[in-house]
């Protein structure tokens, strides 16, 4: 007789491990999948975990215990030419309060504690375990079957927490296929770096960090951007680049973040730092347009696999949209299994459950990204204009002064109408300013 | 920095059975050649215009798997608890 559980959970990650925790506590018997060899071992994001409040009511204070490497408090915007860039700087010392608005970690330490608490709550971890594909009754999910030896596993419901391929809610036809348009890659170097250095590099205190995000000569008019993040002692940095950008201009990310590594603006901020990993990893980028049919028959898909992920350019947010998913994802099924309807019907409060949440509403405010995110201006001439303008503006060379109205104008001559510019301005604003 | 001064930062669990496969002949009518750019960590290449691969240094992200469209790579999850192990994430 194959083994048989409430619930079976395919992914270790936020997701899978959130909604672990749920489960396990609501008495049900859960086992999670993983097929690394310890939970994080596939995983890596850029990154910061936003302030979650299902993550700070299943485990309060969890900053406290979990392996988290700095709360941050400066967010920074950095538009990048060849030889120049203009920032924006907002530091903010609430932020350095818990519960954090931010914090950097990195993955690989994250995961397995945050896996183990899974565990302790009763959840059965299996790593090591490839699951791709499921076990069907008729038209209902009825298990998975798993690459081992009696890989037959049954449950009554099954949650896809696959990640950013997910080939299972792709099998269960709950996902189409997405072509590169729909996708990022992001690469990563973990740069190792004496806490105090960071500290006096970056004017950071003890503890605080730093968030800064690039948008310019970094991906090099391709669709994108770079980021820089600090740990304990090691900064993440990293480019991500729209999938289908790579395809057409026939560039390698990897020659692109080498070429970021030797800008200017960054090469003061690594210097000395010793590369300790490099990584890559898939994002999926097009917010709700890519968002599947999250509800089967005894079926739910959560986290990356169900493509929940917000970059607006000023943060990128993935792994807090993953924990409140997962979350929402063991709710649905603690209230279907009440009624003991696993039916796509019964699980249908997964979705108003992240109608309600800001999974789906974020996803919602800021649909408008991934179309705006292609207007090539923004990796190339605006940067451009931007430390273009600020150069006329700190410039002396001996010449009369001129007002800045008459120095933008000056800058922008002969770059771009003034009606292109109005354009791309209100397509600014619909999808980051006005409501 | 060349990629395979990165690669040896990355721990991996190399199973001998491939996890990626490629019909290179497809390749060969390939105008687009996606793979040569999309790789993050490089494992597509030329070799005197043939389409060498290598499965061993494969951060498992699925780039190929989507940017093929010609159809030539079969992709799959390594074996359990093989593939990449990342130590920093």
């Amino acid at each position: 007789m194959p083994e048989k559980f409430d619930v079976v959970i395919v992914g270790a990650g936020p997701a899978g491990c959130t909604a672990a925790i749920v489960l396990a506590r609501a008495g049900m018997k859960v086992a999670v999948f993983e097929r690394g060899d310890q939970p994080g071992a596939k995983n890596m994001f850029g990154g910061v975990l936003y302030y979650t409040e299902a993550l700070n009511e299943l485990l309060p204070d969890f900053w406290k215990q979990a392996p988290i490497e700095r709360y941050v408090t400066r967010h920074v915007l950095t538009f990048l030419t060849t030889d120049a860039s203009f920032s924006i700087t907002s530091a903010d010392n609430e932020f350095g309060s818990p519960p954090y608005n931010g914090v950097t970690l990195l993955r690989a330490k994250f995961d397995p504690w945050y896996a183990g608490k899974a565990e302790e709550s009763g959840a059965f971890l299996i790593p090591e375990t490839v699951v791709d594909d499921l076990i069907w009754d008729g038209d209902k999910v009825a298990g998975v079957m798993a690459q081992r030896a009696e890989g037959e596993v049954l449950a009554d419901v099954v949650i896809a927490a696959d990640g950013a391929n997910s080939l299972l809610a792709k099998k269960a036809g709950l996902r189409k296929e997405f072509d590169g348009s729909s996708f990022a890659v992001a690469v990563k170097e973990v740069l190792a770096l004496p806490a105090e250095t960071i500290e006096a590099r970056f004017g950071l205190s003890e503890g605080e960090g730093l968030a800064q995000s690039f948008v310019g000569d970094c991906t090099k008019g391709l669709t994108g951007g770079a980021f820089l993040y600090t740990n304990k002692s090691s900064l993440s940095l990293g480019m991500v680049v729209r999938l289908s950008s790579l395809q057409e201009k026939q560039t390698s990310i990897a020659d692109l973040l080498d070429d970021f590594k030797s800008n200017p603006c960054v090469k003061p901020a690594i210097k000395d730092a010793v590369l300790k990993e490099y990584s890559g990893h898939l994002i999926p980028e097009a917010g709700i347009n890519m968002v599947p049919e999250l509800c089967g028959n005894s079926l739910l898909v959560a986290g990356d696999a169900a493509g929940f992920m917000v970059s607006t350019g000023l943060t990128l947010q993935g792994m807090n949209f993953a924990i409140a998913s997962g979350y929402a994802a063991a709710q649905a099924i603690v209230t279907a299994s009440q009624k003991g309807d696993f039916s796509r019907k019964g699980l249908s409060c997964y979705r108003r459950l992240l109608e309600e949440s800001f999974v789906l509403k974020d996803l919602k405010t800021f649909r408008h990204a991934p179309g705006f995110q292609d207007n090539p201006r923004i990796y190339g001439l605006y940067p451009s204009l931007v430390c273009g303008i600020s150069r006329r503006i700190f410039q002396v060379n001996g010449q009369p002064r001129k007002k800045i109205l008459s120095l933008v104008r000056e800058e922008m001559k002969g770059k771009i109408s003034p009606w292109r510019l109005a354009k791309d301005i209100i397509q600014a604003g619909r999808t980051l300013i006005w409501p | 920095m060349a990629i395979e001064d990165k690669l040896v930062t990355i721990r991996f669990n190399v199973d001998a059975e491939p996890h990626i496969r490629v019909n290179t002949g497809i390749c060969e009518t390939c105008q687009e050649k996606a793979c040569l750019y999309i790789c993050p960590v490089q494992n597509y290449t030329l070799a005197e215009d043939k389409l060498v691969f290598s499965w061993q240094g494969c951060v498992e992200c699925g780039a190929c798997r989507i940017a093929c469209t010609a159809g030539a790579i079969e992709w799959a999850y390594p074996r359990g608890g093989f593939g990449v192990c990342l130590r920093y994430g």
